[in-house]
């Protein structure tokens, strides 16, 4: 059985990623288009990490896995750095990976070191076996 | 939250644990699921109707682009996961489907609290 990013435990993976990539995008676009002086950095980040969000769901459903590693790298080197620097007190102020995803029940957190464990099954699923 | 976000979070439940015996006995979902599931997206659509007559009243002040985004978002879910959900008939396929109907309910706390924000 061939190996892809896509099926079996990659199926919810890439359904997973597919609801943040849609969540933090229109939320981002909505608070940019009705609200953006409130917090116009933060919004900008949500923007992006919803960018982040779109192409590694893209990559992880065609199966490219080269593309699915650096989006996934960034998704969380964001989510560390953004967690760290950013605890804002409102969640109507704050982006997506604030806090480290905090508003989103720390699923931002979690989501790209599942996702790096997953590229890597595959990876070593597939060395072991139609080569062997 | 309203009456019909707790009944229809009540079927997210229940659904939410029959896919999970499903999952568990390596099942696949058979019609009645799927009717439930169906009928969760019609009390979604309900919500939507509902949803839209409440900001068009005296809303006071709530964010109405985002309360209708996230009441339209709603709708996306079930569908989206159900279209990739048969794509694989497999426990993961069937587990699309868990994650949607956990999704939906985490989107009425949204709602709730962007209209308790008002």
């Amino acid at each position: 059985m061939s190996t892809s990013t896509r099926t079996g435990f990659g199926r919810i993976l890439v359904f997973v990623y597919g609801v943040f990539a849609l969540a933090a995008t229109a939320r981002a676009l909505v608070q940019l288009a009705t609200q953006a002086s409130r917090a116009p950095v933060a919004y900008s980040l949500s923007l992006f990490s919803g960018i982040v969000y779109i192409l590694a769901t893209w990559a992880l459903a065609t199966d490219r896995r080269r593309v699915a590693l650096v989006t996934i790298g960034v998704e969380l080197t964001g989510v560390l750095v953004i967690g760290t620097l950013s605890h804002p007190s409102d969640i109507d102020r704050a982006s997506v990976w604030s806090d480290y995803g905090n508003g989103y029940g720390f699923v931002p957190l979690v989501l790209p070191f599942v996702g790096l464990w997953w590229l890597w099954r595959v990876g070593r699923a597939d060395r072991a076996g139609p080569a062997s | 939250m309203t009456a019909l976000q707790i009944l229809l979070s009540a079927v997210c439940l229940v659904a939410a644990v029959w896919l999970g015996v499903l999952i568990v006995r390596d099942r696949q979902p058979g019609d009645l699921l799927y009717a439930t599931l169906g009928l969760l997206e019609v009390g979604l659509v309900a919500q939507l109707v509902i949803g839209l007559v409440m900001v068009a009243g005296d809303h006071g002040g709530v964010n109405v682009a985002a309360y209708v985004g996230y009441l339209v978002g709603s709708l996306l879910v079930l569908p989206a996961a159900f279209v990739w959900s048969v794509g694989e008939r497999s426990r993961s396929g069937t587990g699309v489907l868990l994650v949607a109907v956990v999704v939906v309910p985490v989107l009425f706390l949204r709602l709730h609290q962007l209209w308790g924000a008002r």
